[in-house]
């Protein structure tokens, strides 16, 4: 039993001024109910941050630290080296949080010294596919041929001319204890994945598929179907991993084509008007079908 | 010197900010065909659905929903449906 | 005791003394030698800290930052590019009001690329609300990293403390530095840190909100509050220091041989002893002149400078650092602090030397005397320039 009162008693609480529908604020509800009270988080510049602690408001009821852009991670790993002289390690668990942006463009380095450090911190990327908080400019983990406000399409281009990068493969590259992608449109398959992470010490990547509104220019009522519908395409792969080594996928129940996902979304509208677009729909098919081969969806 | 000013907040200030003013529709739970699947509380970006599987009677906290009809849209049995609101 | 250390030896000594227990680097000449020092430290159990290697100075700033939100004690050190690097997250640091000590082996900014001793690092940060301490030799290097810690975590300040520290004249030089063998006097100088707003589950804030424009610039307001409230706590720091340790080397600034000086030189750092020297002899020869010793640039001590060069005639600036389009930057601050208290019978020479790890000679200095009698006012120019590469 979930009373009102009880939902005014979520560790990430509502009143916070994230878009109608946002996936990302999803996410963060999901995980927090797992993580408990027990945790203390860190924010890199971005939506979350902006939309959760506008100053004398703040939607987090755990310890909860922004820093900049690109050091979530390095904040993290002074937080954890912190509650070790404090001998609070063992009961608290740190989480570090970033975009898209600041995890796999300028956040990158920092990731990078505390995976290979080994940190006892989750890191969790909510994946939106661009800059969002700046007005939707292109980032590493954009897809191909997405419009963003930096990768417009026009009459000489179809938006976003490089696939996303494979940042979860980065991330086991590193040999970190758990890697594992998520998605807000499988909140069970989530909460399963941040138990797990938050059962292993040391540095665990969790990246979540968060579906964005105004990025990805769709009703707001959508969030979750997009969020499925990449998993059903096989254009956002989920799994998870014990260092280098997959150990379970989520597999396709009924494949869909990749058309059906895009045509829901504005970003992807302007491949939808002649020939030359549809030949690009088959390259993002193509992606789908890589995929599904390579992690054995189906 | 109060130096939190603009740098500290207190946890969970954010209640105060009563965003249920965002919505153009929401929600109503005509507690028909339900069947206490629980994923109106699993997908509402807000946290704002309570209610349980036992009595499978749901509801929804106005002072904050901000109307996004992903509940509607996922209910598997067909039991939410939007409305628009008065203003 | 008395030994003979190495500058980054008595600067990692000092630090021991205040008992850290988080320590973030990154290499970088001429840094390296303190982290190295207080890295064997921690691996012989000397020093019980986490000591965490880094991939940057960036994220040396950063971890340092969020151990010190957790409440406990920290620092790091740095030069030069590593300094410009973590400069954003000086101004986090400082903004978040957290009470870092950081130490900079000051060292000349590329480009060209060169690793020796000037002060254009320390003047590139000056504005990021660190407060900012310069040493003139390894005793007070040793001292200052003490008393650096006691000034940043005063409940007033809450803000990092930069120790400058010239890089190879200081941290590759041994002199003879007189540690302290007392760890518990230590102590009773500077207590455990004890923070009021710290993460922490059971007090659970949120650090780093957005402010928005009807409150942040209250929010700086405070720090610059914050920052000219510091220079009383400098000051009672160094007399607490000389009452419990003997050694004081002026608050603010410090004043040698300045009764009756007509001739004033102004310098900050290891400078000095070469100045001093110089001086020593110009007052055996019957000139009137002392030394003003910078030991705070930020604060910015302007009461005592004012107080200091009123009466005199001349004032020479050496500045290891330069503003290109404008030209000196200590002598500018200090020609407003006079121009303010409307001082206008003192000329304030600022003279530009000692870049890049050039050597600062006597005979500079008697130049330097020789020529501020002849002129008024001069903005930065280089001194003692090589027509061959001109």
């Amino acid at each position: 039993m979930l009373t009102k009162e009880e939902t005014h008693n979520e560790l990430f609480t509502m009143g916070h001024t994230g878009c109608s529908g946002c996936a990302q604020s999803m996410a963060v509800k999901l995980i927090m109910e797992i993580l408990g009270k027990n945790t203390i988080a860190t924010s890199a510049t971005g939506c979350l941050e902006v939309f959760s602690t506008r100053w004398p408001e703040s939607s987090w009821k755990i310890p909860w630290i922004h820093s900049l852009f690109e050091n979530s991670a390095a904040v993290a790993s002074g937080i954890e080296a912190a509650l070790k002289v404090l001998g609070k390690k063992e009961d608290i668990t740190v989480l570090s949080q970033a975009g898209d942006g600041g995890t796999a463009d300028i956040g990158l380095q920092s990731l990078s010294g505390m995976f290979e450090r080994n940190h006892d911190v989750l890191y969790v990327c909510y994946d939106n596919g661009a800059y969002m908080n700046t007005g939707y400019q292109r980032s590493g983990l954009t897809p191909l041929d997405a419009f963003t406000t930096t990768s417009p399409s026009g009459k000489v281009s179809f938006g976003n001319n490089r696939p996303k990068k494979y940042m979860p493969e980065i991330a086991m590259a590193h040999r970190i204890p758990y890697t594992a992608v998520a998605s807000a449109g499988y909140p069970m398959d989530l909460q399963k994945k941040v138990k797990k992470a938050k059962s292993i010490k040391g540095a665990k990547y969790l990246q979540v598929d968060v579906p964005c509104v105004p990025g990805w220019k769709y009703e707001p009522k959508y969030s979750v179907k997009l969020a499925q519908l990449a998993v059903q395409t096989g254009l956002y792969p989920l799994f998870d991993a014990e260092y280098e080594k997959i150990i379970s996928v989520k597999k396709i129940s009924k494949k869909v084509p990749v058309e059906e996902y895009l045509k829901l979304q504005g970003r992807f509208k302007h491949l939808f008007k002649d020939d030359a677009g549809r030949a690009e729909i088959e390259k993002i098919q193509k992606i789908a079908d890589e995929n599904i081969e390579r992690f054995g969806l189906i | 010197m109060d130096f939190k000013v603009g740098i500290i907040a207190m946890p969970g200030a954010a209640l105060s900010n009563k965003t249920g003013s965002f919505a153009n529709e929401v929600p109503v739970f005509m507690h028909k065909t339900c069947t206490g699947c629980n994923l109106c509380i699993y997908f509402c970006p807000e946290g704002v659905v309570y209610g349980d599987k036992k009595t499978k009677i749901y509801d929804f906290d106005s002072d904050y929903c901000k109307g996004c009809g992903i509940c509607a849209e996922e209910c598997p049995v067909d039991d939410i449906k939007m409305v628009l609101v008065e203003k | 005791m008395k030994q003979v250390l190495e500058g980054s030896m008595a600067i990692a000594g000092g630090v021991k003394m205040a008992e850290p227990h988080v320590i973030s680097a990154y290499p970088i000449t001429p840094q390296t030698h303190i982290v190295e020092h207080l890295s064997q430290m921690v691996a012989d159990g000397d020093l019980k800290a986490e000591f965490i290697m880094v991939e940057s100075e960036h994220s040396a700033a950063s971890v340092v930052l969020g151990a010190s939100a957790c409440g406990v004690r920290t620092y790091t050190a740095t030069a030069a590019q590593g300094l410009l690097y973590m400069e954003e997250v000086v101004y986090n640091i400082a903004g978040m009001r957290l009470p870092v000590v950081i130490t900079i082996a000051n060292r000349a900014i590329s480009a060209p690329i060169n690793i020796w001793n000037d002060m254009q690092d320390a003047m590139a940060i000056r504005d990021t609300g660190a407060i900012m301490l310069v040493a003139e030799n390894n005793q007070e290097a040793y001292d200052m990293h003490i008393q650096a810690f006691k000034i940043a975590e005063n409940r007033d300040v809450m803000l990092p403390v930069i120790v400058n520290v010239d890089g190879f004249v200081l941290t590759h030089t041994f002199e003879v530095v007189e540690t302290i063998d007392s760890i518990e006097k230590v102590r009773e100088y500077l207590p455990p840190l004890n923070m009021e707003y710290k993460l922490d589950v059971e007090n659970p804030y949120s650090f780093g909100t957005i402010a928005e424009p009807s409150v942040y610039t209250e929010a700086r307001y405070n720090l610059y509050n914050a920052m000219n409230f510091s220079r009383n706590v400098i000051i009672d720091a160094a007399k607490e220091f000389d009452d419990m340790f003997g050694r004081f080397y002026g608050g603010l600034t410090d004043s040698y041989k300045m009764d009756d000086a007509q001739t004033v030189i102004v310098a900050m750092g290891s400078v000095l002893g070469t100045v001093k020297d110089v001086v020593d002899e110009l007052r055996e020869a019957g000139k009137k002149i002392g030394v003003l010793k910078v030991r705070s640039f930020r604060p910015f001590p302007e009461e005592e400078i004012v107080a200091a060069l009123k009466n005199a005639k001349n004032v020479i600036v050496i500045e290891k650092a330069i503003c290109p389009g404008k030209g000196g930057i200590l002598s500018v601050e200090i020609r407003d602090s006079l121009f303010k208290h409307k001082i206008n019978s003192v000329s304030v020479n600022g003279y530009t030397l000692g870049l890049g790890g050039r050597d600062i000679t006597p005979g500079n200095i008697h130049g330097l005397v020789e020529r501020a009698e002849k002129e008024e006012n001069v903005d930065g120019e280089f001194i003692g320039l090589s027509q061959q590469y001109l």
